[in-house]
């Protein structure tokens, strides 16, 4: 390729798209070697005696995302405004832009507090809790008490062996088909083309018929998991639970929620589960806070269920329907969710108290609402759970309008 | 339109694409024609992302009809596999073949291979006509709504995107002679994975401002009266700043206008508004939050600021 990129800044030019694409880069733009050599060509292609043309030519080319068209835009504004600034302007662009999380990061120490294990509740409450949990537990064997023992009372060493069983802990989801075929001699569809090759290698004298069968696949499975204050021992324990499942099998997208949304899927698919839940707690600001169920809905319900839902996808909502705004606006979103997903499972932990009843307003606004309400506050029950889910291919997909 | 028009040369110039683009009665905003013509120039497939009804898929069929070539269409959906999209042997015709070869008692069977897997008995799917054309013209290939397909055929498509080219087991590797203008969409309802990105130039399709759509208003529904398509325009636009899960595009727009002449309406009221809503907004959530009161808010704003705009 000739090397006389001729702009208006002449060789100059080169040089400052190379510059600007190494700003974009630290910026965390995917952006490699190939595509400074496409935009230089494509600046020759289009020309640059216009600021706009100029502008969208890089654009075209840089930019792969909606979400990167403000980074792309401040970076442009900044350097191509004077290159000088560029050193000045990339120390401030760095803390800002270096990780995946536009937000300030959250104090560390919150973090470590939000998902140390061992973190016991005071004492006398823990002594309360013990008296029904002690009697039982005397007649079991140590694994067997592990199962059924609530992770609220749990100890630390405890919480470790729990999280461990967790770790094993297979997801069974039953696979959907899907439209796809591939060679299979007990299939339904006749598979021509392997029958014509196989009646060719025999000079075409006989015709034996090859079949083929429909390739199955596992529905995605999308979970929203409270992690208010009420929550916090349980949501722990659950985003173990999340992590293990996460990397188990692919389409989970996992979501966390408090006053506010957040998309925890990218970083649970890191393998360390202590690195994952560290990378959680950093991008999540709100945890164990208030809870505002409705809104949450709504912005999950807006902005991810026509990207998520749309191939028959379980949701899985991990909740215990506390609600700071009294259910406000609650009915409305998860009808709305129900009706995009092909089954609706709500996991509650206050669900192992025999008397209890969606008095909270949050609580009764949901209930119409679930294809399911399970308990969700031991392994036992994240073990009933994984067979529940293993079971919904046949499950009648519930009636609607 | 007709179908003999002549094939045209690349637009020069990014203000040529422009007019291409007006003449094809395509109103386009200079970034696009930017992506577009960079596209056409640099022989590099345009990926084009936004929301349903944008505009997307009409930049392919205007970039076919203006640069006279012709269109193929593959829409794609979940499970599409290569005998859809590229290529099928035509079974029936082949095992004739083989009948024929053996009632004359010749039964050389590398011979009969080589016969059958000949490209008579090939039926040419959207792909390998796109690279293959019947005519010889290489013609505007469009990928519609990609983001319905799964990852498998994602990754095919990544041969077809950087080489114009596809792979026939039985024949060979079949390279385009002239490769066609490729135009990919997607709705977003999935993330494409960034390889099949790297290989096209990149634009995000936006709702137009109100002077766009006007624009186009008068081209696509020219029987509406001026003042009703500045109401259309002006309640339409407000409506894409409220909190709806389906915002109307312009393909709403220009639906709404077009059911407004059909009921004879010269300008918006409530009533006409809340018998047509549904031409507009295509869920009943987002329909049921429009109450009487609401409307009339929104149309006296409205009305107020095209009063406004017509005095200025």
């Amino acid at each position: 390729m000739p090397d006389d990129y001729t702009g208006a800044g002449g060789g100059r030019l080169a040089e400052n798209v190379m510059h600007f694409a190494r700003v974009l880069r630290t910026a965390g733009l995917p952006i490699g070697p190939d595509k400074v050599v496409d935009a230089l060509r494509a600046l020759q292609v289009a020309g640059v005696r216009r600021r706009d043309d100029f502008y969208w030519t890089l654009h075209a080319v840089f930019v792969d995302r909606r979400e990167q068209r403000h980074l792309f835009d401040q970076a442009f504004q900044v350097f191509w405004r004077d290159p000088q600034l560029l050193d000045r302007m990339l120390q401030l662009l760095l803390p800002q832009a270096g990780g995946n999380a536009p937000e300030p990061e959250p104090p560390p120490a919150r973090l470590a507090e939000a998902l140390a294990a061992g973190q016991a509740p005071p004492a006398a409450e823990e002594d309360e809790e013990d008296e029904t949990e002690v009697e039982a537990s005397l007649t079991w064997s140590a694994e067997e008490r592990l199962q059924t023992v609530d992770f609220e009372s749990m100890t630390a060493a405890e919480q470790a062996d729990a999280r461990r069983a967790i770790a094993r802990l297979k997801m069974p989801v039953k696979p959907l088909a899907t439209r796809r075929t591939r060679p299979d001699p007990r299939g339904r569809q006749p598979d021509l083309r392997a029958t014509m090759r196989q009646s060719l290698r025999q000079g075409g004298a006989t015709i034996d018929l090859r079949h083929r069968a429909r390739v199955q696949r596992t529905p995605p499975l999308v979970v929203l998991c409270d992690i208010s204050g009420s929550m916090a021992q349980y949501s722990r324990m659950f985003l173990h639970f999340l992590h293990a499942v996460t990397n188990d099998r692919d389409r989970v997208h996992a979501f966390v929620f408090g006053t506010r949304l957040t998309n925890i899927t990218r970083h649970l698919r890191v393998r360390d589960v202590d690195e994952a839940l560290e990378r959680t707690g950093r991008v999540v600001t709100d945890w164990a806070g208030g809870t505002r169920i409705g809104a949450c809905l709504h912005e999950f319900n807006f902005r991810w269920a026509r990207r998520l839902l749309g191939q028959g996808a379980t949701v899985l909502l991990v909740t215990d329907g506390l609600d700071r705004e009294a259910g406000e606006g609650v009915a409305e979103e998860m009808a709305r969710l129900q009706r995009s997903a092909r089954r609706l499972i709500w996991l509650n932990p206050l669900l192992r108290w025999s008397g209890f009843e969606a008095k909270a307003g949050g609580a009764r606004a949901m209930l119409p609402w679930v294809d399911e309400f399970r308990p969700v506050h031991n392994i036992r029950s994240l073990v009933e759970l994984a067979d529940a889910l293993g079971g919904q291919a046949r499950a009648p997909r519930r009636q609607t309008a | 339109m007709n179908d003999e028009t002549v094939r045209t040369e690349l637009p020069e110039s990014i203000d040529a694409t422009v007019d291409l683009l007006n003449s094809g009665a395509y109103v386009a905003d200079r970034r696009l024609a930017t992506a577009l013509f960079l596209s056409l120039r640099m022989g590099r497939p345009l990926f084009l992302e936004g929301e349903a009804g944008v505009g997307k898929t009409e930049i392919a069929k205007v970039a076919a009809r203006t640069l006279g070539r012709p269109l193929v269409r593959l829409q794609c959906y979940e499970g599409l596999d290569i005998t859809a999209a590229v290529y099928e042997w035509n079974y029936q015709r082949q095992m004739v073949e083989i009948r024929l070869a053996e009632a004359s008692g010749e039964v050389d069977r590398e011979r009969l291979g080589r016969d059958i897997f000949d490209r008579r008995f090939l039926t040419k799917r959207a792909l390998l006509q796109a690279l293959e054309p019947e005519d010889g013209v290489a013609p505007v290939l469009l990928i519609d709504e990609l983001d319905r397909t799964d990852e498998p055929f994602e990754a095919y498509l990544l041969e077809v995107l950087s080489d114009f080219q596809v792979t026939i087991p039985e024949i060979g590797t079949i390279v385009a002679r002239e490769p066609p203008i490729v135009v990919v969409t997607s709705n977003r309802t999935r993330e494409i994975h960034d390889a099949v990105k790297r290989r096209c130039l990149y634009h995000w399709v936006d709702y137009p401002d109100a002077e766009r759509e006007l624009e186009i208003l008068r081209l696509k529904a020219p029987d509406a009266p001026a003042e009703l398509s500045r109401q259309v325009v002006a309640f339409v636009q407000e409506l894409r700043q409220m909190d709806l899960y389906k915002l109307p595009g312009i393909a709403e727009t220009i639906d709404w206008t077009n059911a407004l002449i059909a009921v004879d309406s010269l300008s918006l009221d409530p009533a006409v508004i809340n018998d047509t809503l549904g031409a507009l907004l295509k869920y009943q959530d987002d329909i049921a939050r429009f109450d009487s009161q609401q409307v009339n808010d929104l149309l006296q704003r409205i009305n107020a600021g095209v009063a406004a705009s017509s005095n200025a």
